[in-house]
């Protein structure tokens, strides 16, 4: 029995490691703001989160499969609420109950007590199942309910009940066991005590094997002790088996929790924008390779669950594209614009709904940040050193189709010099077909590219208008050789308005 | 049918070696610590008689030659080791058949034990026809094991064990417990029932968990409910117990006395090429020196001594090793030099390649030819004894006396700074005369002195010096060189510290 709620076909691996630039997006990204919004305060819900989020799906019809079952959510939250919590109350009750593990009789104890409680809970489960089956259109709860109702039926219930009787032994403990090493008893083998099935003919007629009795006077305390390790060298291996299926009970309910947890987080994250009346949708991903990147009203989801004024949305065309170069003014929304492409590209690849009013990209291998960083604190090597050595370690984790968002990368020397480190760079990734977005005050190096013409490249820049306003909006347009930093200046002079960097 | 023996062409002049005391010198040429890092794990076979007996014929030495040559095939020398340890198995299952009370008990060991006898003895046979080993001693008892495991006792015997141990083990039965009472009969084919519970759970199967299974202690002696049951056992079974009874009476003394001695016998090289292994390891060379009494004509190239080496590897320092060669009617090395240069270990080298050429071993070196001496003496100083009654230097010269006494031309001295406690003049007439008797029987010997004149005593004589470096005569090289030099040595060994000689150069820039 497998939930399958976040792969048609596997678990979600909760212990799977994160990408080796997780630390990286979540800082470039403003990604913990999301975790949280989604996990409201739940530690276990924020790791979930993180998890489901960093380790993006790689093609549109696992998207796909989730998508549905977000839908699903969305339009149910409540019951899902329900499942959620008999999830995690069975794992509550299953971590209160007291566990021995010295003996195998007593483990054979602690097994048979938690199976009596799941027993309960998963009856609970089943008719949530029955009840509210047909709310739900998805594909993933199709199947997940249908095998709760034909997997967990009364006859299944009975069985287990049975076996629980069975094993208080109430006609003894039957076991076989052989010769080993120095003639001492090995391969202890449980049976059960059964009824003996000769006729009667055969009962009277039939010689009857030989049986050796012992019994044990009330002061023999060693051969008590003697006796009651041979019982536990008996139900060794029954009652592992016991407790192992209880592990895996457990286990079902931990992983029903943990996919559910994704939803749940969904659910929460959809309420907030919903109330604050922001835009979101289902993106359309296409798959990797096809050179598809558009979207209308994009936004930094980040920024608009903890701003309070306005955020901009922007739309961009870079369908066929797999270079964006932005420049432009100081302060204009480049840095939020580039993170808004990272989140939603990410959100969308953990099958999510999307800041913006329309999305649609391809999958991509792995989204990677190249941001400027501050000055190392253990002075072991200078800036640019340490922007390069860090770039050398993204090199080593690129793939085809791998995106790249550069902010302000190779700026910490001499413009010509950086202009040659990012050009190459550039030139190279793009080459091998990596999306590369570079935000970018290297006049020389984005003027340069410019001039190449390149069908795959697109240039876009922050809008600021004459009288050095920014509306944060990006529009296309050839890069300029000044980026208004001298506006900053007086802006900084006469208000103190705070703004997104 | 005789198996003669994997260490000595004529076992019979050996037979009464078992209770043999190390030589003289040992201690003074920490022989003893040698032998004792070498024997070090293999108490049981009581080794240290073999190295205390060296050969002093050169077939003899051949003879170990050949056997060891045979076991640097890796593949031979592990399953000659596997066969040692199955006989010490049966050995420790022998010891548990005796300690145990019961006697179904102790007769399943028994069984054990000459079930891996026999194992061991076919594997072998099997190996030695397979890997085709070409020394004489190994040649021998292939052709002693062959006959052996071909007799009708043997086969007969393994097959006998293999029925009653699988009678034995076929031998299933029940037990049924409630309360204080318990019941014992066969087994009538009842289902598993952890399968039936594992079956019915399965749905819920979810990867790995943990396993509950308890880890029972093991330990060969029974309780009395388990003496019981077994007793049980044996009336439910009884052809097969009776069977067992008399096959054990029937069989007591099943251990061939020959193959008991070659597995202890075999040991010495064992011992010897796993102490080896070790130095090897660490980058130093062993060789098989040319041992010879018909020329006194003696060399070894980048030797060193082997108590120090053990230990300078344990500590993970570096071990400088040493070269000498006499030739033509050179006789005695006078080694002189600064205090803690590596004379003495020098002198011990010397005398311990010699010693361990003449056991038949390998010795430390890449090339080398050894003079195959008939006694080896040694003089080092001793601490001083008061009950002897007399005086440092009158007990120098009567140990000197009782060696010039016994050593012939074929004899090997070693001197280790001697007639110390006397003056320079008294000193350096006293070695004159020592040393003209030596160089009169014209036996092979070291000789540490502080006395220079010594290595300018005749033509026989060679002289040595350790060597410091130049820029700073407190740092020792612990290199023995020829002098006086030829000039280039001090440069040599400058170059050597900076490991830029060619040979390191070579060694640094292999890959």
């Amino acid at each position: 029995m497998k939930a399958f709620l976040m792969h048609k076909d596997r678990d979600f691996d909760f212990e799977r490691e994160l990408p080796p630039n997780e630390q990286a997006l979540a800082q470039d990204l403003a990604l913990s703001t999301l975790f949280e919004s989604m996990a409201l305060g739940d530690r276990f819900m924020i790791e979930i989160a993180k998890k489901a989020v960093l380790s993006s799906l790689s093609n549109p019809d696992s998207i796909a499969y989730r998508q549905n079952i977000l839908k699903d959510c969305l339009k149910n939250p409540s019951i899902i609420k329900e499942i959620y919590d008999l999830a995690e109350e069975s794992i509550e009750k299953r971590q209160k109950q007291w566990w021995a593990t010295r003996y195998p009789s007593s483990i054979m104890f602690s097994a048979r007590e938690a199976l009596k409680m799941f027993v309960g809970q998963l009856k609970r489960l089943r008719t949530v199942a029955v009840e509210h089956a047909d709310k739900f259109d998805s594909e993933g709860f199709a199947r997940f309910f249908s095998m709760l109702i034909s997997e967990l039926d009364d006859k299944y219930f009975d069985r287990i009940e049975e076996y629980l009787k069975e094993m208080k032994f109430p006609k003894g403990v039957l076991m076989s066991a052989q010769l080993g090493k120095g003639n001492k008893a090995e391969n202890f083998v449980l049976h059960k005590a059964r009824e003996t099935k000769q006729s009667w003919a055969d009962r009277v007629f039939r010689k009857k094997p030989p049986v050796y009795s012992f019994h044990l006077s009330a002061r023999d305390e060693i051969g008590a002790k003697a006796l009651s390790d041979l019982l536990d060298r008996g139900l060794n291996l029954v009652a592992n088996a016991l407790a192992q299926s209880t592990d895996h009970i457990l286990s079902f309910f931990q992983m029903l929790r943990t996919e559910l947890a994704f939803y749940v987080g969904c659910i929460n994250l959809n309420e907030q924008l919903i109330e604050k009346k922001k835009a979101w949708c289902f993106p359309v991903p296409a798959a990797a390779g096809q050179r598809k990147s558009s979207f209308h009203g994009l936004y930094d989801v980040s920024l608009a669950l903890t701003a309070t004024q306005k955020v901009v949305g922007n739309d961009v065309n870079a369908d066929q594209k797999n270079l964006v170069i932005i420049t432009g003014a100081n302060q204009g929304g480049k840095s939020t614009f580039l993170r808004s492409v990272g989140q939603a590209q990410l959100m969308m690849q953990a099958g999510m709904f999307v800041p913006a009013k329309s999305f649609s990209s391809e999958v991509c291998n792995g989204v990677f940040t190249h941001y400027r960083r501050e000055e190392d604190a253990n002075m072991k090597s200078g800036k640019l050193d340490e922007e390069l050595a860090r770039m050398s370690g993204i090199v080593a984790n690129l793939t085809q189709n791998s995106m790249l968002l550069f902010n302000e990368s190779f700026s910490a020397t001499y413009e010509k010099e950086g202009s040659e480190i990012a050009r190459q760079i550039t030139m190279a990734l793009v080459d091998m077909g990596i999306r590369v977005f570079f935000v970018t005050h290297l006049y020389d190096f984005a003027h340069d590219l410019y001039e190449k013409k390149m069908g795959n490249a697109i240039f876009l820049r922050a809008e600021r208008k004459v009288d050095g306003t920014r509306t944060f909006r990006l529009m296309e347009g050839e890069p300029l050789q000044t980026s208004y930093g001298e506006d900053l200046y007086y802006n900084i002079l006469t208000s103190l308005n705070r703004t997104p960097t | 049918m005789s198996f003669p023996s994997i260490l000595f062409v004529r076992p019979e002049k050996y037979v009464n070696d078992q209770e043999l005391d190390p030589p003289d010198f040992f201690t003074d040429l920490n022989l003893d610590q040698v032998i004792a890092a070498v024997t070090a794990d293999r108490d049981e076979y009581n080794l240290k008689p073999f190295f205390y007996r060296p050969l002093n014929n050169a077939d003899e030495i051949e003879y170990r030659h050949e056997v060891m040559r045979d076991l640097e095939g890796e593949i031979l020398l592990e399953r000659v080791k596997l066969f040692s340890e199955k006989m010490r198995a049966m050995r420790e299952y022998l010891a548990q058949a005796d300690a145990l009370h019961h006697k179904y008990q102790g007769e399943a060991w028994f069984l054990d034990a000459i079930e891996v006898y026999c194992d061991a003895i076919n594997c072998l046979a099997d190996d030695l026809s397979r890997e085709a080993p070409k020394s004489r001693g190994f040649k021998a008892l292939q052709k002693y094991l062959d006959d052996y495991i071909r007799s009708a006792g043997f086969t007969s015997r393994l097959e006998e064990t293999k029925k009653i141990k699988a009678d034995l083990a076929a031998a299933r039965y029940c037990v049924l417990i409630k309360g204080h009472t318990f019941k014992v009969r066969k087994y009538e084919s009842e289902d598993d029932y952890s399968v039936e519970v594992e079956q019915t759970f399965e749905k819920f199967k979810q990867g790995d968990v943990k396993d509950y299974k308890l880890k029972f202690p093991w330990w060969p002696e029974m309780n009395h409910i388990e003496v019981n049951i077994l007793e049980s056992v044996a009336k439910l079974y009884p052809d097969i117990f009776s069977n067992l009874d008399k096959f054990c009476a029937e069989n007591r003394n099943f251990v061939d006395e020959a193959i008991a001695v070659y597995d202890r016998e075999i040991q010495f090289y064992f011992a010897f090429l796993d102490h080896m292994a070790m130095l090897t390891q660490a980058g130093l060379k062993f060789c098989y020196p040319c041992v010879t009494n018909d020329s006194k004509e003696v060399y070894d190239y980048d030797g060193y001594d082997l108590a120090l080496a053990h230990r300078l590897i344990r500590e993970g320092s570096s071990i400088v090793c040493n070269d000498f060669h006499l030739k033509d009617e050179e006789r005695i090395i006078v080694v002189t030099g600064p205090n803690q240069g590596g004379k003495t270990t020098f002198a011990r080298t010397f005398a311990q390649l010699h010693y361990l050429a003449a056991l038949g071993c390998p010795v430390p070196g890449r090339e080398s030819q050894l003079f195959l001496f008939d006694r080896l003496f040694t003089h080092f100083e001793r601490e001083e004894d008061a009950s002897m009654m007399r005086g440092k230097l009158q007990d120098d010269l009567i140990r000197v006396h009782d060696i010039l006494n016994m050593a012939t031309s074929n004899s090997i001295i070693i001197m280790n700074e001697i007639f110390t406690s006397t003056t320079l003049q008294d000193a350096i007439v006293l070695s004159r005369k020592v040393m003209e008797k030596i160089t009169e029987f014209d036996s092979l010997c070291v000789w540490v002195t502080f006395i220079h004149e010594l290595a300018f005593f005749s033509p026989q004589t060679v002289s040595m010096m350790s060597v410091v470096v130049p820029e700073n005569p407190a740092v020792r090289t612990f290199k023995i060189l020829r002098k006086p030099a030829d000039g280039l040595s001090f440069a040599m060994s400058i170059a050597e510290k900076y490991q830029l000689t060619y040979k390191s150069i070579k060694e640094r820039i292999q890959l």
